[in-house]
């Protein structure tokens, strides 16, 4: 089976119709959301409603991202300033039916003896984020199954775990599929589609090939400007417009 | 998991004689009928406790890479099964000997080490191409088909730059193989393809004097030695080493990566051109240095080298292109030959470490040569070679990356497709005339060699004159 993985879209409409084109043309059976749908972008409305379309048709699957929480939260989030104001301007705009759906979704989900979560396996609910080879290594001994997928990082990263619960760290390359041995334990953080942080301002997401156990990590150049200007049209601090240029 | 020897099955492969049992894993002939006519091998990892641990993470590299490894220079992987049942690789048998038995030969004839060393840089430069690193060249991993093509086998210590390094931070003690690791491996830096080229030098050092330059130390201690310790030079061993070959040897076995061949098809460049290798004070070298140098390398701290992965800007200049530049001899005072001058002149300085081969054909003949003609022919070409420095004068080129060709062909163009296919040039420049009747007529070199070659290709041509507008 060929999943594709799509993780922080950050209410990127334009970001996330590139990506949803590509993968058309990827033979994917199934789509995760890989949480952080909302936060930080212009047009959550949109996103939010090519996922719910998605899931209804039976092809998807989302789960729950700490941007999420903290709109349905009535508690200040704790983020920077400008994220906060992003998560505030979307608070005050969603239906009752877009927080219903949102309030519905799962921390985590297995397909396949693949679990998938938006942070960290070993304890999804704290955040955790997963930024070397140490905290990975936690993670992964308190992960369940042999594969796992994140997010919440916005960087490209593969760890793998041996028998000693020791990982090392790889950064994978773009559009080439790298193998899962069998023999190991992964943990493989997806970049961002809304909102990338590793210099590279394409969005990323994760293609999963179950029958070959390869990933890709794959990158799609998208209307970066139009995105920008959406941003700024809607009166959402600059900062969040000008990172998405420098894919930082 | 029940005993597998001769007779078993695994997947449709049946097990025939076991051909070696090494310390990682064992080897067996096999048969499919799918492939009723290649010879196979299946390698079986050592599973057992009690082995080296390397053992299960040197196979899990080679299921990775194998798979991802194409063309002549490697063996061809048939089928791979991963650790969720019994792990195999299976692979096509290359029927030659590798150059283990040429050890009881030692010293070989030059240009036997010569013809060594090229197939063997050409099946690094290929591997390299393919983001790998091997790692562990030595002579029991250099094996030949029966046509002499060299195959690199064995890919257990192997560096894929796209791939999870599994042999990174496993270790304390560097994995290679004593008498041939490069000094930044000893150190621990895997993914330099210029370790390789350091194992290689290693090699052709061994098969020209007989002996190991730096022995074969049993402890890190020892391995280290050779970061301070330089080899006696190789015409100490044999007195009728030649210059180019010590210069090559030397050069391959630099402390500094940055100091050896920036890549593999640059040191079979040199190995096929011997007569054009610029000697350095490598080539004159007569003693291992004194022991005042040696104790400064070893104790100053300023001196001791620091090796780290090359950066992406380095790894750029390992790419260090071969560029070939035709140029017409005929029409050497022509504006088209100045063209061409410009055109290097711009091209060069964005692509460090590159060398130049300028060429000239000589048209010949078909008619076979008397000796008068071939006098004559000697003297021709001579000249072109001076006509071609002349040419490159005003770039004031370095001599050691520039070198210049006469090539006899019937066929220009085939003369230039044939030399680039041969000594695997990146991108070839050559001017053409503005378009014209006569050679829509007669066809054009620049558009032949454009259309039939593998490599980049640049055509100069002179700037167009504003057109009057009508």
């Amino acid at each position: 089976m060929r999943f594709a993985i799509l993780a922080d879209i950050h209410a990127n409409r334009q970001a996330l119709d590139s990506c949803l084109a590509h993968l058309g043309g990827q033979r994917i059976d199934r789509i995760i959301f890989l949480g952080d749908m909302l936060g930080y972008g212009a047009d959550p409305h949109w996103v939010l409603d090519q996922m719910r379309g998605h899931i209804a048709r039976g092809m998807a699957d989302a789960l729950l991202g700490n941007h999420e929480e903290a709109v349905l939260s009535a508690k200040p989030s704790g983020m920077n300033t400008a994220a906060e104001a992003a998560i505030a301007w979307q608070r005050s705009r969603l239906a009752e039916d877009e927080r219903a759906f949102i309030a519905s979704l799962p921390m985590m989900i297995a397909h396949e003896g693949v679990e998938f979560v938006h942070a960290d396996p070993a304890a999804p609910a704290r955040w955790t984020y997963v930024t070397d080879a140490e905290v990975a290594a936690q993670s992964l001994k308190g992960a369940k199954a042999a594969i796992t997928f994140c997010g919440h990082v916005h960087r490209p990263a593969l760890y793998a775990a041996n028998g000693n619960g020791k990982a090392i760290a790889f950064r994978p390359p773009a559009n080439e599929p790298v193998p899962l041995l069998a023999s190991r334990r992964w943990l493989a953080v997806l970049g961002a589609v809304g909102q990338p942080r590793d210099g590279n301002a394409a969005a990323c997401y994760g293609i999963l090939d179950t029958a070959t156990a390869e990933c890709t990590w794959q990158r799609v150049a998208y209307d970066v400007e139009a995105a920008a200007a959406a941003i700024r049209a809607a009166g959402l601090p600059d900062s969040l417009a000008t990172r998405l240029m420098r894919g930082e | 998991m029940e005993k597998l020897g001769p007779g078993s099955v695994i997947d449709g492969f049946t097990l025939g004689p076991l051909l070696h049992r090494g310390g990682m894993a064992s080897l067996y002939e096999v048969t499919h009928p799918n492939w009723p006519d290649l010879p196979m091998l299946m390698k079986l990892p050592k599973l057992s406790s009690g082995e080296d641990p390397a053992a299960i993470v040197s196979f899990e590299m080679e299921l990775m890479i194998m798979p991802r490894l194409t063309g002549p220079h490697v063996p061809r992987c048939i089928a791979t099964k991963g650790f969720e049942a019994t792990p195999y690789i299976v692979m096509e048998r290359i029927e030659g000997a590798s150059l283990l038995p040429l050890l009881k030969q030692l010293p070989l004839p030059i240009e036997q080490v010569a013809e060594i060393g090229h197939g063997a840089a050409e099946a690094l430069d290929d591997l390299h191409r393919q983001h790998v690193v091997h790692l562990d060249i030595k002579p029991s991993n250099i094996l030949r088909r029966a046509n002499g093509a060299v195959v690199l086998a064995d890919f257990g210590l192997a560096h894929h730059a796209k791939l999870p390094d599994l042999m990174q931070e496993e270790f304390r003690l560097p994995y290679g193989t004593a008498p041939y690791m490069a000094p930044e491996q000893v150190m621990g830096v895997r993914g330099d393809p210029r370790s390789d080229i350091f194992a290689l030098g290693v090699l052709l050092y061994f098969f020209t004097t007989g002996e190991r330059p730096f022995g074969d130390p049993q402890s890190l201690r020892g391995l280290k030695r050779r970061i301070w310790r330089d080899p006696a030079p190789p015409i100490a061993l044999r007195p009728d080493c030649p210059a180019w070959l010590q210069e090559i040897i030397l050069r391959c076995l630099e402390v500094a990566p940055a100091r050896r061949y920036p890549n593999a098809a640059q040191l079979a460049f040199d190995l096929t051109h011997q007569d054009q290798v610029a000697l350095t004070a490598r080539a004159a070298k007569r003693q291992r240095d004194g022991w005042a140098a040696v104790l400064r390398r070893r104790f100053n701290p300023e001196a001791q080298p620091v090796f780290r992965l090359p950066s992406a800007a380095q790894r750029q200049q390992s790419q260090a292109p071969i560029i070939a530049v035709a140029i017409d001899l005929h029409e050497a005072e022509s504006g088209m030959a100045q063209n061409l001058r410009d055109a290097v002149r711009r091209i060069l300085p964005s692509l460090p470490g590159a060398r130049l081969a300028c060429l000239h054909v000589q048209k010949t003949s078909l008619i076979g040569l008397d000796e008068d003609t071939d006098k004559a022919g000697r003297n021709l070409h001579a000249l072109a070679i001076a006509g071609l420095k002349h040419w490159a004068q005003p770039l004031g080129l370095p001599e050691e990356s520039t070198t210049f060709h006469v090539l006899e062909a019937v066929s220009v163009a085939s003369a230039i497709l044939e030399y680039a296919a041969e000594n695997r040039v990146d991108h070839i420049l050559l001017a053409a005339r503005p378009p014209s009747a006569r050679r829509r007529w007669l066809g054009s070199v620049s558009a032949e060699v454009a259309e039939k070659t593998e490599c980049s290709v640049t055509v100069v041509r002179p700037r167009r004159a504003a057109r009057d507008s009508t």
